[in-house]
């Protein structure tokens, strides 16, 4: 099967500072992957360059997304082709109420497809479709973009506009953190219920405890800008058992 | 010295100024022209006007209709309102003049009086006395001329236990064939328990030079509740200095807040006095700016007496070159306590030539007071933009939501709800410059 992302030997610095020092991945439609490792490895920032981040310089190597060179759009195009963060910490918008935020969302998804603007009823029984499916408040809806939401309600939002926009490559960054097992699950579902054989996922996470609800088919280790190991979904619970010392010392020798 | 021709003025056409007017108007101008010929206009040597050097504005050839020659205009025709339909009393100001051929508008509550500041000062001459030129400042130069050359103006009195339910709105209509010195005049008073909204609409219809002073009286008795708001949308040739002066009695209520959606060169002061215990009072003031335009917000709160509260929210957006200016000056006098004044200034710039110049200034004589003050000037927030972006939004209109978002609290603080609304698409429009430049009327179409 063609890959829908195909990452090539890709370097990343921000502020003259490398960060990824020569990516390689491939995710397949269907797909659901897992990447690891310890705190400033460098996983938010792949994340992040994916969706088109302008504080991160791409020095090297090449991003192609479903046959386009992603590395030339811009972060809006990115996601009107199908990408899709979850943002580890999102951000607050006050004045900004999220049904505005989704409803232009939305209808410039549509505009990029040359389609009509959506129309207004079924606009809102999309997002209570969305909402119904994954179990969300219908408070969440009716404020302002994350403003005084909880961590856990944070996370829920950004599955939710996930639901909404049903992109075709999802990056869940960290969703896992600041989550009860309650919320956990909430989101885990979510994704699942989101995932099919047309679209994939990449997961983020330090801990394997996601991994029991969204299980992946293949996992990365990434340690200083690069991916030191790939396997099956074995590796997250041998990484938890042990450690990512073992792995990494192996990776220095 | 700019003044001496605006003294010879006076002096010359005092007569034709007093015949064109009441007795009651003109009984303050003599003191008024001795306060002027002191002061002076403001200049940027007094602190209070670093800023806006008023005088530069009155150094110019300027018209004054002190005969009031009639301006050919019909309101109704010559202009559609930005704010339509507000199911309001309308009532027009042509230059500083009531246009006293108003449409039938629904009536008014028994008592209440909405008109010319002539007719109110003959008809009811001990309300006039009482609160005519007796809340604004003597030692003001700017107020003092007005006082000396304002012949007539627009009153809403509302007295005692009185609620006017649908709000007033007042439309201020410039027009003029040359460059014109226009003085205007507003007194709104409630009595005791008394309740009233004005919205003020300024719009410019001729594309000249005017000067506008404007002294604005505001009355609330004891538990009264008055909300005056103000949408300022001038040619950017209009100078517009307006001067809000406002007493509160106890347990009164007002809430101001000023709009400036188009403009050339302003300057609004909003000078509240607590005199009754347990008053409150919430002003706002939102500018959106672009080319060269000049908006000087200044706000001064004298908390005189104990328990009372003021709550103060200033926002501007500033693109292109243009400049804002806020001061913001809190005094909680001595033996006032559980006084409670916040006050907060938030700016956008987004241009690199945009400037603002922003001052907060609290003086406070008494113990257990809460106050508080919140002073930000920066840029767009990038994160916020990214996010936007990062769900489909094209920048463009990412930042456009941004700034939008940026001023909803301020239009959050009116309270009459199809106005809100208005607001909203008023500015959505404004940002994505479809507004056209001097509001809507019909000449600029």
């Amino acid at each position: 099967m063609e890959n829908l992302l195909e990452i090539k030997n890709l370097h990343v610095s921000v502020e003259g500072k490398e960060i990824l020092k020569g990516i390689d991945l491939e995710v397949k439609k269907g797909e659901i992957h897992a990447i690891m490792g310890p705190n400033g490895s460098g996983k938010s920032t792949l994340a992040l360059v994916l969706a088109g981040d302008p504080r991160f310089e791409v020095t090297k190597g090449s991003i192609i997304f479903n046959g386009k060179n992603l590395l030339e759009m811009k972060p809006e195009d990115r996601a009107r082709e199908g990408i899709f963060l979850s943002f580890q910490y999102p951000v607050e918008i006050p004045g900004v109420s999220m049904v505005n935020f989704m409803r232009a969302a939305v209808n410039e998804h549509r505009r990029y497809r040359e389609e009509e603007p959506i129309p207004a009823s079924d606009f809102l029984k999309l997002m209570r479709d969305k909402r119904e499916m994954l179990g969300i408040d219908s408070q969440l809806v009716n404020r302002s973009v994350n403003e005084g939401f909880s961590g856990g309600e944070k996370k829920k939002n950004e599955i939710f506009q996930m639901a909404m926009l049903n992109p075709k490559l999802a990056i869940l960054d960290e969703t896992d953190s600041g989550l009860d097992i309650d919320a956990l699950r909430i989101v885990a579902s979510g994704v699942n219920k989101l995932h099919t054989n047309e679209n994939a996922v990449i997961v983020i996470t330090h801990y394997q405890r996601l991994l029991d609800y969204i299980k992946p088919d293949v996992v990365h280790v990434l340690y200083d800008g690069r991916i030191i190991k790939t396997a099956g979904p074995e590796l997250a619970l041998e990484l938890e058992e042990k450690g990512y010392e073992n792995l990494i010392n192996t990776a220095k020798e | 010295m700019i003044e001496q021709q605006y003294i010879d003025l006076f002096e010359t056409y005092r007569k034709e100024i007093d015949r064109n007017s009441a007795s009651g108007l003109n009984k303050e101008r003599d003191a008024a022209f001795e306060a002027f010929k002191k002061l002076g206009f403001p200049t940027s040597k007094l602190e209070d006007y670093k800023q806006s050097d008023i005088s530069r504005a009155f150094d110019a050839e300027l018209g004054l209709n002190l005969r009031n020659i009639p301006i050919p205009v019909n309101p109704y025709n010559a202009f559609k309102c930005d704010v339509p339909n507000l199911n309001t009393h309308v009532f027009f100001l042509i230059n500083d003049r009531y246009y006293d051929k108003t449409q039938t508008n629904p009536p008014l509550p028994e008592g209440v009086f909405a008109g010319s500041l002539q007719t109110f000062s003959e008809k009811y001459p001990g309300v006039f006395n009482t609160y005519y030129n007796r809340i604004a400042a003597s030692d003001n130069g700017v107020t003092a001329y007005n006082t000396m050359f304002a012949q007539d103006g627009f009153v809403v009195y509302v007295p005692e236990n009185t609620v006017v339910e649908k709000p007033l709105q007042l439309i201020n209509i410039l027009r003029g064939g040359v460059d014109l010195n226009v003085n205007r005049r507003i007194l709104l008073i409630a009595e005791k328990n008394a309740r009233v909204k004005l919205l003020v609409c300024d719009h410019t219809v001729d594309d000249v030079h005017f000067v506008v002073t404007q002294v604005i009286e505001i009355t609330a008795e004891e538990n009264a509740q008055i909300d005056f708001y103000e949408l300022e949308e001038n040619s950017v040739k209009a100078t517009r200095i307006s001067s809000l002066y406002c007493n509160q009695q106890e347990q009164s209520k007002v809430t101001a807040a000023g709009i400036t959606l188009h403009n050339g060169y302003t300057r609004n002061d909003y000078r509240f006095r607590l005199l009754g215990e347990y008053a409150e009072t919430h002003v706002g003031g939102l500018v959106i700016s672009d080319k060269r335009q000049h908006t000087d917000n200044f706000a001064f709160l004298d908390h005189a007496v104990p328990h009372c509260t003021s709550n103060e929210l200033f926002k501007y957006v500033l693109q292109e070159k243009s400049t804002g200016v806020f001061c913001g000056r809190i005094l909680v006098e001595k033996g006032a306590r559980k006084s409670e004044a916040y006050q907060s200034n938030r700016n956008l710039c987004a241009s690199n030539d945009a400037h603002m110049y922003a001052k907060p200034q609290l003086e406070i004589y008494a113990d257990d007071v809460k106050c508080s003050h919140g002073l930000t000037t920066g840029q767009l927030d990038e994160d916020a933009l990214f996010y936007l972006q990062s769900r489909g939004i094209p920048e463009e209109e990412a930042r456009m939501l941004l700034m939008v978002a940026f001023t909803k609290d301020v239009v959050d603080m009116v309270r009459i709800d199809i106005l809100r609304e208005r607001l909203e698409y008023l500015i959505d429009k404004r940002f994505r410059g479809e507004l056209l430049r001097c509001g809507n009327c019909n000449v600029c179409k």
